[in-house]
C-alpha cells in the first residue's frame, strides 16, 4: 500500500490506525483553513469555538488510548484514570494562574485570587517553579508517573487484580477529589482554577491561540497513538498482553510481571497527564469534579463502546460519545445519562469488541493475507 | 539504539550493590587452580543432584499436601513421578517453582540457590522451566510469538520495549517449531491449537527458555498415541543436557520413557526405583497400582 511509504515499519499492518491518522490530519488542517482563511460571513466558516470543542475531543482521545494502553492490552481495568488527567491538568492549570500575574481582581502579582481571598500572604512551596513553562510541562508528566508509579509499585507488588484494583483506583481518584475540594490544599479548592488569560505570553481568548491549541491537540494525539501502537507491537507489549491472557505462564517463563505492570501503568498515567494538561487552556477551567469517579467510569465506556485493544478504537469511542454528550447535553439533557447507559449496555451485549469489532471481519481477512505475506517473507529471507 | 543499552548495562554494572572490584577478590589457591570457585548465582551441581527437596511440607489450612517430602533429582536424568490424584505432584512443582512457599524444609538448585527465597521469575531465569498440568500458552497470539516470548534472553522491560529478533533467534524459533511438528501454525493464533497442539506448543516454549531442570506436568493428557510417542521421543532425548522431571498419570507412558520411578503418596515419597521394582512394591500395589 502507498500510504505505507508515510509511515513507520510499526503501523504498516495497523489499518486502522493508518486512516484514523490520515483522517485526523486532513481534518485539522480543513478546519484550520476554514476557520483562519473562510470569511466569518461566509456559511462554510468554521467558528472559533467550534474549533475549542475539537480540541477538547482530541485530548479526551488521547486519554482514552491511554486507558486501552492499560485495560485492552494489559487487562487493568483503571477506574481512576481521570485522576491522573485531571493532575496534567492542575500542573497546567497552576501554570496559566501564574500568568495572570498582576491582573487578578486584586491585583496580586504574586498570589492568585483565591489566596488573596483566603488571606494567605505567600505562595506555597509546591506552586513554586510553576510560572516556568518548561518547569511545568515536567510537572505534566511527573506528577501523574509519580503518582502511578506509587500507586502501581505496592498494587502490583502485592498482586492485587481484577475488580479489587478496579476498586482501589476508583478509591484513589474520590480520595483525591475529597482533598482538591479542601481549601487548605491551596488549589482552589471548590471553584478549581481559572479566569485564565494568557499561556506562553499569547491571550488563551485569542482565535491564533485557540487555533494553535487544537493544532497541538491533533499533534498530541497522533504522536501519542504512534507512541502506543510502538509499544504494543514491540515485545514489550506482546508481554503485557501475555500477562493480560495468562499471568502465571509470563511469570513461569521469567517476566517480572510487576515490572511489566508498572511501567504501562505509569507511561499510561503521563499520557493522560499530558491530555489533561491540553484540555485545560482551551476550557479555561479545572476543578475538582475532574477527580469525580464517574469521569473515570465514563471513560472507561468510551474505549468499551469503541473497541478494547486496538488503540484506535478507543479514539473512535472517544469522539462518538462526546459528540453525542454535546448534541444530548444540549438538546435533551436529562436524557444524557440514560443514552449513555443504553449504549454502554447494547453494546456490551451486542458488540463485546465495541464499533470496531464490527469491522473486525474485514480486517481479519486483511490479517490472515498479510500473515501469508509474513510467512512467505519469513522463508524467502 | 544498541549504543543507549549499552551505556545502560555499563552504568547499572558500575552501580551494582554486589560488584566485584579487581582488590577485593581473594586469590587463594582454589580459584587460582580454578578447581572451586562458585558465585552464589551459579549453578553447582558438583554433588551430583540437581535438584535438594528436604523435609518439605506444605498445608493448605490444615490439609497437609506435602508431609516431609525428601527428593533428589540428579543432573541429566530423566525422573518420573507417580500417584494418585491429591498425592501432591503439582504442588511439589509449586514448591520448587516459588509458586508456593513451604512451611518447612529446604529446596534447593544446585549446591548455592535457595529456591524459597527466590521469585518466580528469577527461578525460571536461573534455569528451571516449567509446563503446567493445564496447557497455559497466551492464546491470543501466535504460535511463533509464543515461542519468541518464552526464548531466553534479556527479559527486562526496556529491553523487550527495543529488541528486534537477530537471524540466530529466529533460527531458533524455526528449530523448536520444526522439533514440535506446528510447522503449518506459524502464524496462527494459539487459540485456535487442539489440545495436543497447545500441549506440544507449551513443550516448545520450555525448550525456547533453554533450561536445566524441566518440570513437566502431565505432559501427554489429550494427546493421541502416536503424538504420545513423539513426545516419548522428545523427553528422553532431552535428557542428559537436562534433568527432566515428568509427572504423569498414562502407565504406558510412563513405562516407555522412565528409567527412575518416584511414587508420590499422601504428600511423601512411598517409593522410589525402577518401574518394576516400583510395581512390584507391595505398598504401592495397594494404593496406587492395584487399584
Ligand atoms: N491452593 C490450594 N489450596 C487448597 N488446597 C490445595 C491447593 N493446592 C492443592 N491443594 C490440595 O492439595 C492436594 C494435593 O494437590 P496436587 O494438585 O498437588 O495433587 P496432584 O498430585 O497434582 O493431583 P492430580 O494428579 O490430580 O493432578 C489436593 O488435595 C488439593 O486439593
Ligand atoms: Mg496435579
Amino acid at each position: 500500500m502507498l500510504l505505507n511509504y508515510l509511515f513507520p515499519h510499526f503501523m504498516h499492518e495497523d489499518t486502522g490506525g493508518k486512516w484514523l491518522i490520515s483522517l485526523l490530519i486532513a481534518i485539522t488542517l480543513l478546519v484550520v483553513m476554514f476557520n483562519f482563511f473562510i470569511p466569518e460571513s461566509s456559511a462554510l466558516h468554521i467558528p472559533t469555538y467550534m474549533v475549542t470543542l475539537l480540541g477538547k475531543y482530541l485530548c479526551l482521545a488521547l486519554l482514552a488510548i491511554a486507558l486501552d494502553l492499560v485495560w485492552g492490552y494489559c487487562g487493568i481495568l483503571s477506574l481512576g484514570h481521570g485522576a491522573f488527567f485531571a493532575l496534567g491538568g492542575y500542573a497546567m492549570g497552576m501554570y496559566l494562574m501564574r500568568q495572570i500575574g498582576d491582573r487578578g481582581v486584586y491585583g496580586n502579582a504574586e498570589l492568585p485570587d483565591f489566596m488573596v481571598f483566603l488571606n494567605w500572604h505567600e505562595l506555597p512551596w509546591y506552586w513554586q517553579g510553576f510560572e516556568y513553562f518548561s518547569f511545568t510541562a515536567l510537572m505534566i508528566i511527573l506528577v501523574p508517573g509519580l503518582l502511578a508509579y506509587v500507586f502501581g509499585w505496592m498494587t502490583f507488588r502485592s498482586r492485587v487484580t481484577g475488580v479489587y484494583l478496579s476498586i482501589m483506583t476508583q478509591a484513589l481518584t474520590y480520595a483525591l477529589l475529597l482533598a482538591f475540594f479542601r481549601n487548605e490544599m491551596g488549589l482552589g479548592g471548590n471553584n478549581g482554577l481559572t479566569d485564565f488569560k494568557d499561556i506562553l505570553g499569547f491571550s488563551l481568548q485569542a482565535d491564533g491561540t485557540r487555533i494553535i491549541l487544537f493544532t497541538l491537540s491533533a499533534l498530541a494525539l497522533i504522536s501519542g497513538y504512534i507512541a502506543s501502537r510502538f509499544i504494543v507491537q514491540s515485545k514489550l507489549g506482546k508481554t503485557v498482553v501475555a500477562i493480560r491472557d495468562a499471568e502465571l505462564r509470563t511469570r513461569f517463563i521469567g517476566y517480572k510481571v510487576e515490572d511489566y505492570k508498572l511501567w504501562i501503568f505509569v507511561f499510561s498515567a503521563m499520557l493522560a497527564g499530558i491530555a489533561g494538561a491540553l484540555y485545560v487552556p482551551q476550557v479555561g477551567i479545572i476543578n475538582p469534579g475532574e477527580f469525580s469517579p464517574l469521569n473515570s467510569i465514563e471513560l472507561a465506556i468510551w474505549v468499551a463502546i469503541g473497541g478494547r485493544g486496538t488503540l484506535f478504537g478507543a479514539v473512535i469511542g472517544a469522539l462518538l460519545v462526546n459528540y453525542a454528550k454535546t448534541y444530548f447535553t444540549g438538546a435533551l439533557p436529562e436524557f444524557w445519562l440514560f443514552a449513555l447507559g443504553t449504549l454502554f449496555i447494547v453494546s456490551t451485549l451486542y458488540l463485546p469488541q465495541g464499533i470496531v469489532g464490527l469491522f473486525s471481519q474485514f480486517t481479519n481477512k486483511q490479517q490472515k493475507q498479510s500473515a501469508k505475506h509474513g510467512a512467505l517473507q519469513e522463508e524467502t529471507t | 539504539m544498541s549504543a543507549l543499552s549499552q551505556v545502560r548495562y555499563k552504568v547499572r554494572d558500575a552501580l551494582r550493590r554486589d560488584r566485584t572490584f579487581n582488590h577485593t577478590i581473594i586469590e587463594s589457591d582454589a580459584y587460582l587452580q580454578g578447581t572451586h570457585s562458585v558465585h552464589p548465582n551459579e549453578l553447582d551441581v558438583s554433588h551430583g543432584p540437581v535438584l535438594y527437596l528436604e523435609d518439605i511440607s506444605v498445608s493448605f489450612d490444615g490439609f497437609q499436601a506435602l508431609n516431609n517430602l525428601s527428593l533428589y533429582i540428579d543432573d541429566g536424568e530423566l525422573r518420573c513421578i507417580i500417584g494418585p490424584n491429591g498425592a501432591g505432584k503439582t504442588t511439589m512443582m509449586d514448591v520448587i517453582t516459588g509458586k508456593t512457599h513451604p512451611d518447612s524444609g529446604q529446596v534447593f538448585f544446585g549446591q548455592t540457590m535457595d529456591l524459597s527465597q527466590m521469585a518466580e521469575h528469577d527461578i525460571a531465569t536461573a534455569g528451571i522451566g516449567r509446563k503446567f498440568q493445564k496447557p497455559t500458552i497466551f492464546p491470543e497470539h501466535s504460535v511463533w510469538e509464543n515461542l519468541e516470548l518464552a526464548m531466553k534472553t534479556d527479559k527486562g522491560v526496556w529491553h523487550s520495549l527495543f529488541t528486534v529478533l537477530s537471524a540466530e533467534q529466529k533460527d531458533r524459533i524455526e528449530e523448536v517449531i520444526e522439533i514440535i511438528g506446528l510447522q503449518a501454525l506459524y502464524f496462527s493464533k494459539a487459540d485456535l491449537l487442539s489440545h495436543g497442539q497447545k500441549q506440544w506448543l507449551e513443550i516448545g516454549m520450555l525448550l525456547m527458555q533453554d533450561p536445566r531442570v524441566l518440570l513437566v506436568d502431565e505432559p501427554v493428557a489429550g494427546m493421541t498415541h502416536q503424538e504420545m510417542d513423539r513426545t516419548a521421543e522428545l523427553l528422553t532425548s532431552l535428557a542428559g543436557k537436562h534433568s527432566v522431571v515428568v509427572v504423569e498419570h498414562d502407565m504406558d507412558f510412563v513405562r516407555s520413557i522412565a528409567n527412575q520411578v518416584t511414587v508420590l503418596h499422601e504428600g511423601s515419597v512411598l517409593a522410589e526405583g525402577t518401574m518394576e521394582e516400583v510395581q512390584n512394591n507391595q505398598k504401592v500395589i495397594e494404593v496406587y497400582l492395584g487399584e
